[in-house]
């Protein structure tokens, strides 16, 4: 069973009095533990992708299924619920809780699923450990760096231990040694844990690390590279 | 602590200020609403007693149509020895027995038609303040003698003072002429123009000799520990009663429906300027709310896309308007407590206000009466009014789509 199927998925948004095609016609599976780079300049389709990946975006046709469950037809509630148990998310602009500190941000995820205290304190404690924050737990993110922050964001997106991680520009703001950093953590993650990464990015370097390397251009899948072949 | 707990109390003080502003307003509210039900229902108080005290008691034993037809054949026998009786089973020396009739008054140079009250002058200044505001000369002293006591302006009109005569001229209980010659031994003055004016008291010996009354009289009044005991007292009065009798004990609200109409319907008009305030106040919640709602579209997103629901965030903005209602609602409390206390121990008086009180026989100054109801029931009011204008910022992030609002700079 595959991690990801999308069919035919369509997605149009109005600009001004301009129809623009966000999606047209995508169809792409992606297996479990796949480790797979969506790459096109801004406007290509590769947020909408990922949008309608992980069910915060509705397409206007067509079918998604994750982990072999049909979610484009689900409910706004069943939505959230499987994003929250299955789905981690990493954001361009981290998009961390300012009001909780890092533990707290990487928390949230496991106290809404409802794990107990002492269960989430021991993987918040390991987590931040592996993304090199140990020591940081009690700074909110206001007194974090860029980098920091964005380690912070990993670490949620990945607590829980979620099947699937879908991260939108995840180094659009860290500088290149940082970013490497981040991108040989997902590596590291996808590695040992089997998870399976989408990534949209228009970064070169990132792309390099990915196995397999989809190319959009103004919706549409043009390229589809399998980078371990290569 | 559960998370949303945890998120929606530091998101109410992600901005003190305009929590404080928020909450202080809920604060002043609530200080002013608990201030003034206090000082109103105090000078209600006031009202009812200054009322009863003057005449009607907290009840009255009358014969059944008594209160709507006040004949003068509708009459309590035997109604000396009946408010004996009344005075020993409830142990009370509150308990007065009168007679009451209509009769022209003639001094030498002038006559007015009054009303005169036959009395027990031992017992009627334990049931009314009528004997304790003679300011000339002195109250009645025996219950046979042949004097009155009339009030001030009544006195004026007739043109007499202490030690001139009246002659009272009147219809007896059978219907057959009555007349008496009386020494006035003192003038009252109540302050209530109409009572100083129409009525004189005379003993109630005098009263039932004079009228042919034959022992009976038209009331016993009752005064009680307190308009809360009346409902009590009340039924102990009817078991007093002689089981033969139809006689009826009707309490002050029936007696005096004016006073509770007039109460109710100040009250009635105080409200909706309570109720106005309360809306203001819901509105400067409603607004502190939804900017805090809006501010934080991005953020709804963001834990939207995390897999929070959208009726949690909406329970998470409920909770925020509740601690912020909690914290306005026990501060208004206390310090509402706090400031009507202070009054209700030193009173409260305005410039003149003494002149006027004196006018109408109230103390010269006013007194809130602090109680559960008075302490509570505007702080309760202002929060549900606010929990209220939580409704609409919170049912809104349920039309919040993640992407919509993660776009949201």
């Amino acid at each position: 069973m595959s991690a990801v199927r999308c069919v035919d998925l369509c997605k149009t948004y109005r600009q001004g009095d301009q129809d623009i095609k966000a999606l047209d016609h995508v169809s792409i599976e992606i297996g479990k533990g796949e480790f797979v780079c969506l790459s096109a300049p801004s406007g290509g389709g590769k947020t909408t992708l990922l949008n309608a990946i992980g069910g915060l975006d509705i397409p206007d046709s067509g079918e998604v299924y994750v982990d072999g469950e049909r979610i484009d037809n689900l409910s706004k509630g069943e939505l959230a619920d499987l994003r929250l148990q299955h789905i981690g998310f990493v954001f361009q602009a981290y998009n961390l809780i300012p009001v909780l500190s890092a533990r707290e941000n990487v928390e949230f995820v496991m106290q809404v699923q409802g794990m107990p205290a002492a269960e989430r304190r021991e993987k918040s404690n390991a987590i931040l450990k592996e993304v090199g924050l140990e020591g940081l737990e009690g700074r909110r993110p206001a007194e974090m760096s860029g980098g920091q922050q964005q380690r912070v964001a990993v670490a949620r997106a990945i607590a829980s231990r979620p099947a699937l991680v879908l991260a939108d520009e995840p180094t659009a703001n860290l500088d290149s040694k940082t970013a490497d950093e981040l991108m040989e953590l997902f590596t590291l993650l996808n590695k040992h844990h089997n998870t399976t990464f989408v990534i949209a990015t228009h970064d070169q370097r990132v792309m390099t690390y990915a196995g397999r390397l989809i190319r959009m251009l103004d919706g549409r899948i043009v390229d589809d590279i399998d980078q371990r072949a290569a | 602590m559960k998370i949303v707990l945890r998120l929606a109390w530091r998101n109410l003080w992600r901005h003190p200020r305009r929590t404080w502003l928020t909450t202080g307003a809920m604060v002043f509210s609530n200080i002013l609403l608990v201030f003034m039900i206090s000082l109103q229902f105090g000078m209600y108080g006031l009202m009812i007693d200054n009322a009863l005290q003057i005449f009607t008691g907290h009840m009255q034993v009358q014969a059944p149509d008594y209160k709507d037809d006040q004949k003068m054949r509708q009459i309590v026998p035997d109604i000396v020895p009946l408010a004996k009786t009344i005075r020993e089973e409830l142990d009370s020396e509150m308990v007065a027995a009168r007679g009451l009739t209509f009769a022209l008054a003639s001094s030498e140079e002038r006559s007015f038609g009054i009303g005169i009250y036959g009395v027990e002058p031992e017992f009627e200044a334990r049931v009314s303040n009528i004997p304790g505001l003679v300011s000339t000369g002195r109250y009645l002293a025996e219950s046979d003698a042949a004097e009155i006591v009339i009030g001030g302006v009544l006195a004026r009109n007739l043109r007499v003072g202490v030690g001139d005569e009246l002659t009272l001229l009147g219809s007896g209980l059978d219907g057959s002429f009555a007349a008496t010659v009386v020494d006035i031994v003192g003038v009252f003055d109540s302050g209530v123009n109409d009572i100083d004016r129409n009525i004189a008291e005379i003993p109630i010996g005098l009263f039932q000799d004079t009228f042919f009354m034959e022992g009976a009289g038209h009331q016993i009044v009752i005064v009680g520990d307190g308009l809360g005991a009346v409902p009590e007292l009340q039924a102990r009065v009817q078991s007093v009663l002689p089981a033969d009798s139809n006689l009826v004990v009707p309490d002050w609200d029936e007696l005096l429906p004016g006073l509770k109409q007039a109460i109710q319907a100040d009250m009635g008009s105080s409200f909706f300027m309570y109720f106005v305030l309360v809306v203001l106040v819901s509105f400067s919640v409603l607004n502190t709310q939804l900017m805090s709602v809006l501010e934080r579209t991005r953020e709804f997103g963001i834990v939207m896309a995390l897999g929070l629901k959208p009726g949690r965030l909406g329970r998470l903005v409920v909770l925020e308007t509740a601690m912020m209602g909690l914290i306005g609602t026990a501060i208004g409390i206390v310090a509402g407590g706090i400031v009507t206390s202070w009054f209700t121990t030193n009173g409260l008086a305005f410039p003149g206000m003494d002149e006027m009180a004196a006018r109408f026989n109230l103390p010269a100054r006013m007194y809130p009466e602090i109680n559960a109801f008075t302490l509570l029931a505007g702080p309760a009011i202002v929060f549900i009014f606010t929990m209220l204008a939580a409704i609409y910022p919170a049912v809104r992030l349920r039309w919040q789509n993640p992407v919509d609002a993660m776009r949201v700079a």
